[in-house]
């Protein structure tokens, strides 16, 4: 700076006097924003960044907790993973977790949405009704769940006794119990869809129902799939992704509920890291998981942050 | 749809009456739990429905759940827990979101777009390299445990950068005449106006931890240390489904505290949860 100064001779002086308060200015903001961010900035770094690194690291290792000695092993952790049995199921039966509970939890979402919208009252309490299960501990409350679910005592079972079903052994039954995993899911998600879904209904112009009344949309039907379906759009696509990030991560149910059984019938991703990191501590196997379920929810994540981006304006 | 002409009656009972319906439906876990937790073991174990007990059992249960378990202790810990992670993120992720706002900084964008990063990095990905960062640090099993790993939140920078982008300039440059520090701009003029989204970031943050069990799960041996959810699992599992009087009771004592929160101020849990928790 003053070298360059310098070079300009006639007009030095102005501009030193101009530019040094600027300059001092200038670096004292940098350095008071490398202190306020460095902590952040620091915490990034080991608890988020480095972990990521490192897991992907450990994932070509046959690490062990406790073990003398590690060695790279490449791609063997991937290769055991890929040629075992458990691991295709588990991956199958969290594809199919989501496959069941996105879809229903969307529906009932923007069914319950549109039907709290049509008319005046208690809006605000069946809002809070149907949140409830959002914000209520999983734990407790798939503890409940179990017991209503009991093949003998269970309030379900004896509700369908009543109108003269069969019992069921929902959480035993190899062919029921992912299904019934995937209800308490629905149960747990759809109010928080309603309530993104209601946001979304709040924000569509007036005019364009009277538009489409105008236009000869009378009923209720019409007037969905002229004005409310096309303006919910980015709503629901983003839903949707919010929920399979969701459910791709189901693990609290499964953990208290089932184990992964009967037979593996449950077992899901996140189940099968944690047994093998944390039960068995096989680290490299468990951090091939891990990756494996980075892989999946960082796709679905970066398709909704550029969404976010593409401004879903009516959030 | 039909806010402008007003609704026939008949199809506005049946909007309540379906509506009424589903509500049931939802509340139905909430309702047997509670209504078991009045019961005593010989009503719990009856092939009828039985919603009121004859004879009422509520003493016994909630004194038995406490005397079984130091549920207490459990929910001391879920309050400790939660709120060192909300302090220790407010003050780790203010001043980085007043620097990434407001100050001109090289490096800015780049510190922001790993903020972006982070925010993908979901935190059951990282449980292994973490347990076992903690297992050198010989930190396993304790209060740091639970806590470390979600003091740095970079969703929690991100919606406190975007808030402060509203704060108007001249606001900072006036403090900045009245001769304020830096660091006292962002404690005493910066942290009063964010208050509203600080709110809605604690709410959000305090019923995540209060509710997270896999990383509990993962780090903690302690009985003295569960938190909560961990806590009634526990539980749950002392006690195999033979004496569901208590158990329910226990669980029921384990949502009490968030929920009756959430009927107390539902339109803020409500913006705090799904509205601070996607952006």
């Amino acid at each position: 700076m003053a070298d360059l100064a310098l070079q300009h001779g006639g007009t030095t002086v102005v501009r030193r006097a101009h530019r040094r308060p600027h300059d001092a200015r200038r670096a004292r903001e940098q350095w008071t924003a490398v202190v306020l961010s460095f902590p952040a900035l620091f915490l990034m770094f080991l608890l988020l960044i480095g972990p990521v690194a490192t897991v992907l690291i450990i994932s070509f290792t046959d690490y062990q907790l406790g073990a003398p000695s590690v060695g790279l092993v490449g791609l063997q952790n991937y290769q055991d993973l890929f040629s075992d049995r458990v691991f295709w199921k588990s991956l199958g039966n969290t594809l199919r977790y989501v496959a069941i509970v996105v879809p229903a939890s969307v529906a009932f979402g923007l069914a319950v949405a549109l039907l709290i919208e049509s008319g005046e009252g208690l809006k605000s309490f069946y809002r809070a009704v149907f949140f409830v299960p959002v914000m209520a501990t999983l734990i407790a409350m798939a503890i409940s769940w179990e017991y209503m679910l009991h093949p003998q005592f269970g309030l379900i079972n004896l509700l369908l006794k009543q109108i003269g079903l069969a019992p069921q052994s929902w959480l035993t039954d190899p062919h029921l119990v992912l299904p019934t995993l995937a209800a308490i899911g629905i149960w747990q998600l759809f109010g928080f869809n309603m309530v993104l879904f209601l946001a979304g209904l709040v924000s569509i112009p007036r005019h364009l129902y009277d538009a489409a009344a105008l236009d000869g949309a009378q009923s209720a039907w019409s007037r969905f799939w002229l004005v409310t379906w096309p303006m919910l759009g980015p709503v629901t696509m983003f839903v949707v992704l919010i929920s399979a990030v969701r459910s791709f991560q189901v693990f609290d149910t499964v953990h208290v509920l089932t184990k992964g059984g009967p037979n593996k019938a449950s077992e899901v991703l996140l189940y099968t890291m944690y047994s093998e990191g944390f039960e068995f501590f096989r680290s490299g196997q468990a951090a091939a998981v891990a990756v494996v379920f980075l892989a999946f929810v960082l796709t679905l994540t970066v398709i909704k942050a550029r969404l976010i981006e593409k401004r879903v304006h009516y959030l | 749809m039909s806010r402008a002409n007003p609704l026939p009656t008949a199809s506005a009972v049946a909007r309540h009456v379906v509506l009424l319906a589903l509500a049931a439906v939802v509340l139905l876990p909430f309702a047997w739990m509670i209504s078991t937790s009045l019961k005593p073991q010989s009503e719990v174990f009856l092939s009828e429905i039985r919603w009121w007990p004859d004879r009422l059992h509520v003493v016994e249960n909630y004194t038995a759940a406490f005397a079984k378990a130091p549920l207490l202790q459990f929910l001391l810990n879920g309050a400790i827990v939660t709120t060192s992670i909300f302090a220790l993120q407010v003050l780790i992720a203010l001043p980085a979101a007043y620097a990434l706002a407001k100050l001109r900084f090289y490096g800015r964008d780049t510190v922001f777009a790993l903020v972006l990063f982070c925010i993908l990095i979901p935190a059951q990905a990282i449980a292994v390299p973490l347990f076992l960062l903690f297992h050198q640090f010989g930190i396993l099993d304790t209060y740091a445990a639970l806590v470390l790993p979600f003091i740095i939140s970079v969703f929690g920078i991100f919606l406190m950068r975007q808030f402060f982008l509203s704060v108007p300039d001249d606001l900072v440059d006036a403090a900045r005449m009245d001769g304020i520090s830096e660091f006292g701009i962002v404690w005493r003029i910066m942290l009063p106006t964010a208050i509203p989204a600080i709110t809605a970031f604690g709410i959000f943050s305090v019923v995540a931890h209060w509710n997270d069990y896999f990383w509990p799960l993962i780090v903690l041996n302690s009985e003295s240390l569960f938190t909560p959810p961990l806590g009634v699992a526990t539980f749950r599992n002392s006690e195999a489904g033979t004496d569901y009087g208590p158990l329910m009771a226990a669980a029921t004592i384990i949502i009490a505290p968030l929920v009756i929160a959430f009927l107390f101020a539902q339109r803020r849990f409500i913006e705090g949860i799904a509205f601070t928790g996607l952006k």
